[in-house]
């Protein structure tokens, strides 16, 4: 059998050597998925040094200017710099998607670890509870909760925290139950293993993959989903700059000025492209499996 | 096969009956008097007590469970408390405009998406491929909400090409299409992208698979290959994706009625939420979760009807 060595150059070595990032960074999509995700970092780390307004500072003579020299993506109804909303909304974007989706693993994995390794009556509960949670259209149920809390920050986390727990749960109960018929799994078993040392050398090992990919795909949907709830005056209240309230304020004078529509939309578009690039990738790369199938 | 029928919609049954207690129980779940957010905090103590009563708030949980689930089963809905209408009366009106944009919609992504996913797989890795492929993440990637502003401000606001708002006129059928036009787009979009997706990747591997190998052996043209026995197996997967889907668009309907002001289910829970109208909201919220789960044990049914490869497994498991 022969071999063919492909020519690799320097770049290409180094990220041969950093495991998992290196095979994502050397998909021409992931890279790009990589990049945008690096840059919204950046931006929510910087946020007050990137902008060069305060997010709720007004101009009131300039209200919905186009782009100019002064006001780089221009204005809004109230001659706030657009630039500089968009630029601090992305602390809103993340700062709800992150602790949401961190609720939505913890409380999913417990419950499908649970699920899973105790069975019988409480599998069967939890299965027909994960089964009711997803029969509303996400969206609907987080309006149907968010009527009663009222809208704020914290009521969106939880309730997108709440609605995304089945995914999580059902992920980590099929782990848990084909890991427990393994034979390695039973021959420790038979050898007097606890429960604790065979969910935590067998069965989490094998979870970690699967929960990162889930991950990875949920923060751009729960991206434009808090921004959803936002526009429709359920989220973060004005004047925090939420993407979702940038729109909503621009649909309200879409017929003076198409520009704060234009850039939040755009905004909102690339991030969710850059993170559902970068997270396909990932998935690509830890489970080769299921590239190009799964529908999210 | 037909243990698994059964089996399948016991399930269904409970899950009903699960989300229509988890409804009626929300009012409790959540802190706060549902009365009092109603009616806001200077309401007169005699009036938040007849809203309440009117609510069926002044009872005790278990009975308030008893007598909506009760009520659901006989087909009523309940009361709007503002107006003293019928719930029935409120969907009944706004129902069938959510389900006339729900289906133009999924029919829109499957004559756009299957095609484009065909092609795809049928020209793997060539640049058109690439193309499709990245257009396909794009448009999956677009909110409905965005899809639909963007729509708005460019054929109805600048273009003025196409109707914006409402439905169209009464009784005219052709400017009810027209109104049809740029929210079935809107909410279609990111299915498009999904269906292309899925088409490519499960034609593909169809492709592989030895008949396919065998019948290229023995002749066949390769449109007659394609059309007759790839595609055909190929396109399972997407009629379980469809199931959902019906349910995600209804989701995603809601956005697209406010922004375009179509007087569908999405408004309809809209408004009741903005006014607080907590009856509404649930009765709202129950149709929806009812067609959802609907949609989805059709949608599985008819796919283990057509894999029989499925069938087997389930009745095994």
């Amino acid at each position: 059998m022969e071999y063919v060595v492909r020519p690799t150059s320097k770049f290409q070595r180094l990220l041969n050597r950093i495991p998992v990032l290196g095979d994502v960074l050397q998909r021409p999509l992931g890279a790009l998925g990589f990049l945008i995700v690096f840059g919204f970092a950046l931006t929510v780390i910087f946020a007050p040094s990137i902008a060069p307004y305060h997010y709720a500072e007004q101009d009131i003579p300039n209200l919905l200017q186009g782009p100019s020299s002064t006001y780089w993506l221009g204005t809004d109804h109230l001659g706030r710099d657009l630039f500089s909303r968009l630029v601090y909304g992305s602390r809103i974007a993340l700062g709800t998607a992150l602790p949401a989706v961190t609720i939505a693993l913890v409380a999913g994995s417990l419950l499908g670890l649970l699920a899973g390794y105790v069975g019988g009556l409480v599998d069967n509960v939890t299965l027909v509870l994960m089964d009711s949670i997803s029969a509303f259209p996400s969206i609907i149920l987080a309006l149907a909760i968010l009527s009663l809390l009222g809208p704020s920050l914290r009521n969106v986390i939880l309730v997108i925290g709440f609605t995304w727990i089945p995914g999580y749960a059902r992920v980590v109960r099929a782990q848990v139950l084909s890991a427990r018929e393994q034979v390695y799994v039973e021959a420790e078993r038979s050898l007097g293993a606890t429960d604790w040392r065979i969910v935590a050398s067998h069965i989490l090992p094998n979870v970690v993959a699967p929960l990162l990919i889930l991950t990875a795909m949920d923060l751009p949907v729960v991206i434009t989903f808090e921004a959803g709830l936002s526009f429709l005056g359920l989220g973060v209240r004005p004047p925090t700059p939420s993407w979702g309230v940038i729109l909503s304020d621009g649909f309200d004078f879409i017929r003076q000025s198409p520009w704060p529509i234009t850039w939040a939309g755009l905004t909102l578009i690339i991030t969710t492209l850059g993170f559902t690039l970068f997270g396909e990738a990932l998935r690509d790369v830890l489970d080769p499996r299921l590239s190009g199938t799964k529908v999210a | 096969m037909l243990g698994y029928l059964v089996k399948r919609t016991v399930m269904t049954f409970i899950v009903l009956l699960v989300v229509t207690v988890f409804l009626s129980l929300l009012v409790h779940i959540v802190p706060g008097d549902a009365a009092k957010t109603l009616l806001g905090p200077r309401a007169k103590p005699e009036l938040v007590e007849r809203v309440r009563a009117a609510m069926d708030l002044d009872k005790p949980a278990y009975i308030q469970v008893i007598n909506f689930v009760n009520n659901v089963a006989h087909g009523s809905l309940g009361t709007d408390v503002f107006t003293g209408r019928s719930i029935n009366e409120l969907v009944g009106s706004a129902l069938p405009h959510t389900i006339i944009l729900a289906i133009s919609s999924l029919g829109l992504a499957v004559i756009v998406g299957v095609p484009l996913g065909v092609f795809s797989a049928t020209h793997p890795n060539s640049w058109a491929d690439r193309l499709t492929t990245m257009v396909s993440v794009s448009f999956i990637t677009v909110p409905s909400y965005v899809a639909g502003l963007f729509l708005l401000l460019i054929f109805a606001v600048r273009l003025r090409a196409l109707p914006a708002i409402g439905l169209g006129q009464e009784g005219d059928v052709v400017d009810y299409l027209r109104h049809l036009i740029l929210p079935s787009i809107a909410l279609a979009l990111s299915w498009v992208g999904y269906l292309a997706r899925l088409v490519r990747a499960s034609l593909l591997e169809v492709l592989n698979e030895d008949y396919i190998r065998a019948a290229r052996a023995g002749g066949l043209s390769q449109r007659l290959i394609l059309y007759k026995y790839a595609l055909k197996n190929a396109l399972i997967p997407t009629i379980a994706v469809l199931g959902v889907g019906i349910g995600n668009l209804m989701g995603g309907a809601v956005f697209v009625e406010i922004i375009f002001a179509r007087p569908g289910m999405g408004s309809l829970i809209n408004t009741a939420i903005q006014t607080r109208n907590y009856p509404v909201v649930r009765a709202g919220v129950l149709v929806v979760a009812v067609l959802f789960i609907l949609s989805n044990l059709l949608a599985d049914l008819a796919y283990t009807y057509l894999d029989p490869r499925i069938r087997l497994d389930k009745t095994r498991g």
